[in-house]
C-alpha cells in the first residue's frame, strides 16, 4: 500500500510531540514490510532518518518553471533529495506560480517551524502539495494536524484518492477555549474534507465530534505509543533518593496549555508540611517569568527550581534524576512524555484531562485544579517507598508494552477500512 | 440424613473520608458519617430487612424446621446501632425463635489473626460480649474474617475454647475430598472444621440473575434436588454467604427471597434437614483432619489473602499498622481503641489491590488503588503519630506494659485503702454517734462525772465484732 503523508516535523529536529508521534507512526506502519510511505516535510535538514520513509523536502519542490540543469541541482539540493525527482516533480507544474516569492529553483522557501506568517506559510505548503500529488502515485493521503490539512485536501482534490487526517492537537486544547478563528476553520475545513479523523485519545475524539461537529462514524481513536529508549539512554544510572531528598519533576513548555500554575500551587502545599522535597520545573515558555515570580511570591523559591529548556539527553537525565513526574495538563491532546518517564522508571502524576491517562493504569490521575489530591499524590510517593517502588515497575512494565508497531496495525486497518478493502 | 447449614455474614465497614496529608497532625476524626449512613440505611432497606423478614417468616412458617446462622462484625453491630437499629431489633425477635445462631468473629473483620494472636484473640473476645449483650448466646463456633483459615489460626481458634470453625471449601486444598463432610483442624483434632461449598453457595450469591449461566433460572427445587443427589455419605452442605448477597449482589427483583422461601419446603419434601453451625459440630464426627498450611479466604479464584496483601503497597500498610498493635493494647485507650478498630478492616485493603477480578469492586470514593493507599497511609500516619505520643517512644512495650502495670497494681491497692477508710471512717462516725448518745443520756441522768467510765468500755469492746 502507498500512502502519501504531510507532515511539519521529523526527528531529529523537533519542537513539540508532533515530530515524535509523526515518525512513530511512520515506523510502526513501515514495519509490517509491504507499506511504501512517502513523508512530505517542508524543510528537512539532510540527516532525517530515511529507512521508513521517503522523505520529500517542500522547499526543493519547484513550482514555477527554471531551465536549471543537472549539476547545479545536484549542488543546490543534493543533500536533501536526488536531481531527477526535481525534474520529476517540474514536469508537474499546474499553474504559473511566477508571482509568488519563487527562488532561482523556482521553489518556495519554508521556515519549517511556527513562525508570525505561519498562515501563509500553510499556504504554500499547500501550493507545492499540488504538485506532489499530481506526481506521486499513492492510495491513500495521511495528514498529519491542522498545519497540512489544506494540502492534504488540495491532494484529494487533484488524484481522488481518500484523505485520512491525523489531529495531534485542535485549538481548544491550546487555547483552554478560546478558540482562533482561522484556526478554527482551517482544522474544521480538514475534517470537514476528511474521509477517516484519527484522533489521538478519546478525549480529542470528542472535541472533535462535539467541536467540530464531525460524524462519529468517520472518527476514531489512534493512541500514541513510546519508542524503547536508546541503549545509551538506558544507562544513564538512576541516583537512590532513599532517605534523601527527593525530586518532583514537571517538564514541558511553561505555557497555560500545560497548567504549570498547579504545579507551584501544589508544590507550595507539599513545601508547607516538608521541607524534604526539591522541585524542579524544566522548560520555557511564555508563562515563565510568572511562575518565577508566583513561585517567590508563595515563598518557595529556595526549593523550586527553573533550569529551562532542556534538549536530548537533558530530558532523560533530569527523568532518571526525579522521583515524581507531573503533568498537570488543563488539556492534553494525548501526551507522550508521561509515558517516556515511565521508561526512565520514574511514576507519573497526570491530570485525567489527559488523552494519555485513557491508556495508563499504573500512574497517578488526578483532576487538573485539584491541587489537594496533587500534593497528596506527590506527598504520598515521595513518603511510601512501596507505593513508589510499585509505580516504577509496574509503570515500565505497562508502558513497554504500548509500542508504536500496535499503533501501526491498527492505523493500517483503518487505511483499509477506508480503502473499502475491508469492512 | 442430609443437612443444610446457612450462614449469613453480616458486616459493613466504617467508611474513611479524604484526608489528604497535610490534615496529619490537626484532624483526627477520620471517617466519611454522609456516606456512613447512605450506605448502611441503603443496605438496610434494600437488603438486610426484607432478607431477614424472609428468614423471620420461614422460621415461623416451618416450625422449627428452618434454622440459619449470622455473624455479625463489631464494626457492622455499630454502624447498624447508629444508623439502622430496626436490623439489630429484627435480628433479636430471630434470636427469641431459637432457630438462629450467632457466631463470633473478630470485632473489625480485620486481618489480625494473619499477624497478631493476641490482638486477633482480644477482638473476639470482644465480639463474643457484644453478641451475649444483644443476644444472650455464647458463640461457640467462630468464622474469620472472609473465613481466612490455616492450621495455626485453628490451632489458636480451638486453645481459645471454640469448637468449630467455619472456612472456605477450596479446591486446591480439598483436592479430590468433598466439602460435604466435617472435618477437623490438622493441629487441633478437637476442632472441627465446615467447609463452604463454593458452587452451591455461588450460584445463589453470584449467579442467581446470571441470565447468561447455563443453570438460569434457578428454581428451590432444581436446588435442593442437586443436593439431594449426591451420595447418601455426603450429609453437610454449607451454604455461606454474605446477608447483602440477597437483594444487593442478587437484586429483589430477582425473585431471589421466593427461592429462599421456597427451599425449606423442598428441603422437607426431599428429607433433608437444616442446621446449625453448633449442632453439626455437637452431631457429626470428622471424617479426617485437613492441612492447610497456606493461608485461605473466600475472595477471588485463587481464595487466598492476595487481595489484601497481593501487592507491596498492601503489605506496607498491613505492616505499618500492626507495628503499634502491641502498644494499642497495651494503652488501651479508649478512642485511639476505637480508630483501631475502624482502621483494621480488611475492606480498607480491598480497596488498594491491583489484582484484575472478574468480580467489579467498589472502591467507593477512590479512583484508584494508589489513591486508596494515599488515603489510607496519610490516616495511618495520623493514628501512629497519636498512638506515640500516648507514651513516650523511648519506653519499650515491655517496660510500658511493666510500669503500667505497676500504676494499675497501685492504683488498686490505693482504691482498697481507700474503700478501708472509708470504713474506719464511718465506724468512727458511729462510734462518735453512740458516745454521744450515751452523752446524753449521761446527762439526762445528771450522774456524776466518774460515770463516764462505761463508755469507754464500750469503746474497747467495739473493734472486736
Amino acid at each position: 500500500m502507498k500512502v502519501l503523508m504531510f507532515g511539519w516535523e521529523y526527528p531529529p529536529h523537533i519542537l513539540g510531540g508532533l515530530g515524535t508521534a509523526s515518525f512513530g507512526i511512520t515506523e510502526g506502519l513501515h514495519a509490517q514490510g509491504d507499506m511504501d510511505i512517502t513523508f512530505c516535510l517542508p524543510k528537512p535538514w539532510g540527516d532525517e532518518d530515511k529507512t521508513a520513509a521517503n522523505i520529500i523536502a517542500m522547499n526543493c519542490v519547484p513550482i514555477a518553471w527554471r531551465d536549471v540543469d543537472y549539476d547545479y541541482v545536484k549542488s543546490r539540493v543534493g543533500n536533501v533529495m536526488d536531481p531527477d525527482t526535481y525534474y520529476k516533480f517540474r514536469d508537474h507544474i499546474y499553474a504559473d506560480f511566477n508571482y509568488m516569492n519563487v527562488n532561482d529553483l523556482g521553489c518556495i522557501e519554508f521556515s519549517g517551524r511556527y513562525p508570525d506568517n505561519l498562515h501563509e506559510e500553510i499556504n504554500n505548503y499547500s501550493i507545492v502539495a499540488g504538485v506532489i500529488a499530481r506526481t506521486q502515485e499513492y492510495d491513500i493521503i495521511h495528514a498529519h494536524d491542522w498545519l497540512t490539512y489544506p494540502a492534504g485536501i488540495h491532494a484529494k482534490q487533484v488524484s481522488g484518492k481518500p484523505l485520512c487526517i491525523h489531529v495531534h492537537a485542535t485549538d481548544f486544547d491550546r487555547s483552554r477555549g478560546h478558540v482562533n478563528p482561522t484556526v478554527y476553520s482551517i482544522e474544521k475545513n480538514g475534517m470537514d474534507n476528511a474521509d477517516c479523523i484519527m484522533c489521538v485519545s478519546e478525549l480529542t475524539r470528542q472535541t472533535v465530534i462535539n467541536q467540530y461537529h464531525q460524524d462519529p462514524r468517520k472518527c476514531f481513536t489512534v493512541h500514541n505509543a513510546v519508542y524503547p529508549l536508546r541503549q545509551d539512554l538506558q544507562d544513564i544510572p538512576r541516583p537512590d533518593h532513599t532517605g534523601k531528598e527527593k525530586v518532583v519533576t514537571f517538564l514541558g513548555r511553561l505555557t497555560m496549555q500545560k497548567g504549570p500554575e498547579y504545579f507551584v500551587e501544589a508544590a507550595n502545599m507539599v513545601l508547607h508540611r516538608t521541607r524534604n522535597v526539591r522541585f524542579c520545573m524544566a522548560g520555557s515558555g511564555d508563562m515563565m517569568d510568572q511562575m518565577i515570580y508566583l513561585a517567590a511570591e508563595r515563598g518557595i523559591a529556595d526549593r523550586f527550581h527553573f533550569p529551562g529548556f532542556m534538549r536530548g539527553k537533558q530530558v532523560y537525565e533530569c527523568l532518571k534524576d526525579s522521583d515524581v513526574y507531573v503533568m498537570p495538563s488543563v488539556s492534553e491532546p494525548f501526551g507522550i512524555s508521561p509515558l517516556e518517564a515511565m521508561q526512565c522508571g520514574t511514576p507519573s502524576i497526570i491530570s485525567k484531562q489527559s488523552g494519555c491517562a485513557e491508556i495508563l493504569t499504573n500512574c497517578i490521575k488526578v483532576d487538573y485544579w485539584d491541587i489537594h489530591a496533587l500534593a497528596d499524590a506527590m506527598y504520598s510517593i515521595c513518603h511510601n517507598d512501596s507505593l513508589f517502588h510499585y509505580l516504577q515497575d509496574e509503570g515500565k512494565r505497562e508502558v513497554d508494552q504500548i509500542t508504536w508497531e500496535k499503533v501501526g496495525l491498527w492505523i493500517r486497518e483503518l487505511y483499509e477500512r477506508t480503502l473499502g478493502w475491508r469492512k | 440424613m442430609k443437612t443444610i447449614c446457612l450462614y449469613f455474614e453480616i458486616h459493613q465497614i466504617i467508611h474513611l473520608k479524604r484526608y489528604r496529608f497535610f490534615d496529619i497532625g490537626t484532624d483526627h476524626y477520620y471517617y466519611d458519617d454522609y456516606e456512613n449512613e447512605r450506605s448502611i440505611t441503603d443496605i438496610a432497606e434494600r437488603s438486610y430487612m426484607p432478607a431477614l423478614n424472609t428468614l423471620l417468616e420461614m422460621i415461623k412458617a416451618n416450625d422449627k424446621y428452618f434454622k440459619v446462622a449470622f455473624s455479625l462484625s463489631g464494626v457492622g453491630i455499630e454502624q447498624l446501632e447508629m444508623h439502622a437499629p430496626q436490623v439489630l431489633e429484627k435480628l433479636q425477635q430471630l434470636n427469641e425463635t431459637g432457630c438462629v445462631e450467632f457466631l463470633a468473629e473478630p470485632y473489625s473483620h480485620g486481618l489480625a489473626s494473619l499477624i497478631n494472636e493476641e490482638s486477633f484473640a482480644r477482638e473476639v473476645k470482644k465480639q463474643c460480649e457484644k453478641i451475649t449483650e444483644y443476644f444472650g448466646q455464647k458463640p461457640k463456633v467462630l468464622r474469620n474474617s472472609s473465613l481466612i483459615y490455616s492450621d495455626d489460626i485453628g490451632l489458636q481458634v480451638s486453645q481459645m475454647g471454640f469448637k468449630g470453625m467455619l472456612t472456605e471449601g477450596a479446591k486446591h486444598v480439598l483436592g479430590w475430598k468433598s466439602p460435604h463432610y466435617v472435618y477437623n483442624c490438622a493441629l487441633a483434632p478437637n476442632l472441627k472444621l465446615l467447609l463452604r461449598d463454593v458452587t452451591l453457595s455461588d450460584d445463589i450469591s453470584l449467579r442467581f440473575n446470571n441470565s447468561d449461566w447455563d443453570g438460569y433460572p434457578l428454581f428451590a427445587d432444581n436446588y435442593i434436588n442437586k443436593i439431594a443427589a449426591f451420595p447418601e455419605e455426603e450429609q453437610v452442605f454449607n451454604i455461606f454467604m454474605e446477608l447483602s448477597a440477597l437483594g444487593i449482589a442478587q437484586p429483589l427483583s430477582s425473585n431471589i427471597l421466593d427461592f429462599i422461601n421456597a427451599l425449606p419446603a423442598c428441603a422437607k419434601a426431599k428429607g433433608i434437614t437444616f442446621s446449625t453451625p453448633t449442632e453439626i459440630c455437637m452431631k457429626m464426627k470428622s471424617v479426617s483432619a485437613l492441612d492447610v498450611p497456606d493461608t485461605l479466604s473466600w475472595v477471588d479464584e485463587e481464595r487466598d489473602v492476595s487481595c489484601w496483601l497481593g501487592n507491596p503497597m498492601q503489605r506496607e500498610a498491613f505492616n505499618k499498622l500492626y507495628s503499634v498493635a502491641d502498644r494499642v493494647r497495651i494503652a488501651n485507650d479508649p478512642r485511639i481503641n476505637q480508630d483501631w478498630d475502624y482502621l483494621q478492616a480488611s475492606n480498607n485493603f480491598r480497596f488498594m489491590t491491583t489484582k484484575p477480578s472478574n468480580i467489579g469492586l467498589d472502591r467507593g470514593i477512590y479512583s484508584s488503588p494508589f489513591d486508596a493507599f494515599t488515603n489510607y497511609m496519610n490516616i495511618l500516619g495520623d493514628f501512629i503519630n497519636r498512638v506515640n505520643s500516648l507514651y513516650p517512644e523511648d519506653i519499650d512495650n515491655d517496660e510500658l506494659n511493666g510500669l503500667l502495670t505497676t500504676i494499675k497494681n497501685q492504683g488498686d491497692e490505693i482504691e482498697m485503702k481507700e474503700k478501708e477508710i472509708l470504713r474506719l471512717q464511718t465506724k468512727i462516725e458511729k462510734m462518735q454517734a453512740s458516745e454521744d448518745k450515751l452523752k446524753a443520756k449521761v446527762e439526762k441522768a445528771k450522774a456524776p462525772a466518774a460515770k463516764k467510765a462505761p463508755a469507754k468500755k464500750v469503746d474497747a469492746t467495739e473493734p472486736s465484732k
